[in-house]
């Protein structure tokens, strides 16, 4: 495998009893890339995710996240791919139960107990800088809106340094100015931070302020691959139809 | 792990109720299995188990005060009069206090903690399931099994044998009361029959066997919660059917366990 591959798909196939979600998928992220994956709802994108992490696991085919097979790795293993690797939920995912401080303290207590309860402190407040909402530290998930559960679930992924950070549908149910900030903030931290990003999404917004490259997903297939001007400018009917919708440029 | 799926819908017909059946024996023994092997991998989460017994006990502990006064009270109440029908009046704290004891004190609060804690474990985890929460955990590379279900296990079966001491003394001071409103008894003579009447073995077997029931209430809720599925209703199925069946097996496990503790004292 090619060095500055991070992640490679191969023939990934997943069915729901009878229903074929991914068959034959395919996919290499090179490092520091930004790769978009388009699709219609319930065309298998969360689902790619999901087989990338080890969180469902796939009816056939290969993951390689750093040369390492995930599918392959006994769970302790796993758990050492995992720690390089981020996750954005599409619901943002935090923990109800925890401060936004206890909620970004919680993966570094876990990982790194060389740590001193000073630096996991400066840790959160230097992280939740980038993400600006140093003021919400010690609220509670329930007090946040749905744009700032967002911008605290980036910054408890982002918080181990991740190599990898892989974002599922990161701005749906968020207005159209939220969802662009959203947008720019991934692609800031992504520069900054020197990371690789997967991003699921149909937002057109966000694809076009931080996509590299794109993929679109159909009929359980990658049907449609290049960078994001060579899709929405297609003249494909059905890539026509997709993005046929005008753009709203906030 | 793999827990097998239980089939939902309003359209099931008796081979998917005879599925469901064996589908939660078995997701029950995987989950049971699960526990046993996980419980001794570290981390230990020693912090997290403490807290959860200190919120199921408070929480708990109102209800199951309230229900033990009530139990001593009524059964004394109850009994009084059929006692003296027979000219055993002096023998009332004893069969009360061993009934209590050895019965209904353990049985009655380990139901009424499971319905007041198993249905909460549900409803907590199974919330956590369906937002994606416990998966977060685990893309986080720390074990949810271990952080969640483990600790709230062994604070479920550490909880639950305090509370039914708890509970059987309440119990026998409402038996008192009960008795002195109708009779005039003192307290040192009622405590003396009392404590003449609790041998050893009567004391042990019925505690002991809340460490059974406890383990079912923390085991069961947390099994209906981490394997909820289906979004808001499936957290409300996941917390009503915690309940009723974490009751129904402490009810079948107290057979048992009445069976064996009388195999064990058969002079009791």
């Amino acid at each position: 495998m090619a060095n500055n591959l991070i992640v490679v798909v191969e023939n990934l196939t997943k069915r729901f009893d009878e229903l074929l979600v991914l068959e034959n998928v395919s996919i290499e992220v090179h490092r520091a890339e930004n790769l978009i994956v388009f699709g219609k709802s319930g065309s298998g994108k969360s689902v790619l995710l999901k087989c990338i992490i080890g969180l469902m696991k796939p009816d056939a085919g290969n993951v390689f996240i750093n040369d390492k097979n995930v599918l392959e790795l006994s769970i302790k293993e796993l758990n050492k791919v995992r720690k390089d690797v981020g996750f954005l939920f599409q619901g943002a995912a935090l923990y109800d139960s925890m401060t936004v401080r206890e909620n970004l303290s919680f993966p570094l207590k876990r990982h790194f107990e060389k740590m001193t309860q000073k630096e996991i402190d400066d840790k959160v407040k230097y992280t939740l800088e980038l993400v600006s909402l140093e003021e919400a530290i010690d609220k509670m998930p329930s007090e946040l809106s749905g744009g700032m559960k967002k911008r605290i679930g980036l910054a408890r992924s982002i918080i181990t340094d991740p190599a990898l950070m892989l974002y599922d549908e990161p701005t749906t149910g968020l207005d159209p100015i939220s969802s662009k900030e959203i947008s720019e903030l991934i692609l800031n931290l992504q520069k900054k931070l020197n990371m690789t990003s997967i991003v699921v999404t149909h937002d057109l917004i966000c694809a076009e302020i931080i996509a590299d490259r794109a993929i679109f997903l159909k009929d359980a297939h990658v049907a449609y691959e290049g960078n994001i001007d060579d899709l929405t400018k297609s003249n494909d009917p059905f890539l026509k139809n997709f993005f046929s919708h005008d753009i709203i440029k906030v | 792990m793999n827990l097998p799926r239980i089939r939902y819908g309003r359209r099931l017909n008796y081979s998917d109720y005879l599925y469901n059946f064996f589908a939660t024996l078995t997701g029950l023994t995987i989950f049971n299995w699960e526990f046993f092997k996980q419980a001794f991998i570290p981390p230990y989460e020693i912090a997290e188990i403490k807290k959860h017994m200190t919120e199921l006990g408070v929480k708990t502990l109102g209800i199951v005060s309230i229900t033990g006064f009530i139990i001593g009270l009524v059964l004394a109440m109850q009994s009084q009069p059929v006692m003296q029908r027979f000219g055993a009046s002096d023998f009332l704290p004893a069969m009360v206090s061993l009934s209590v004891v050895r019965e209904l004190g353990p049985v009655i609060t380990a139901l009424i903690f499971a319905g007041r804690v198993s249905s909460g474990i549900g409803a907590e985890l199974g919330s956590m399931r369906v937002t994606e929460q416990i998966d977060a955990m685990e893309v986080s590379a720390i074990n949810p099994f271990n952080y969640l279900v483990v600790t709230r296990v062994i604070a479920t079966t550490m909880v639950l044998p305090i509370l039914t001491v708890y509970v059987i003394i309440i119990a026998i001071i409402g038996a008192y009361i009960a008795i002195i409103i109708v009779e005039p008894m003192s307290f040192e003579y009622y405590r003396s029959s009392v404590v003449q009447a609790i041998k050893f073995g009567d004391f042990i077997p019925g505690v002991a066997k809340t460490f059974v029931f406890g383990y079912i209430v923390g085991l069961v809720g947390s099994y209906k919660g981490f394997s909820a599925e289906g979004g808001t209703e499936g957290v409300g199925r996941a917390s009503t059917t915690s309940v009723v069946l974490a009751s129904l097996l402490i009810l079948i496990f107290d057979m048992v366990l009445v069976k064996v503790t009388l195999w064990l004292w058969p002079t009791i």
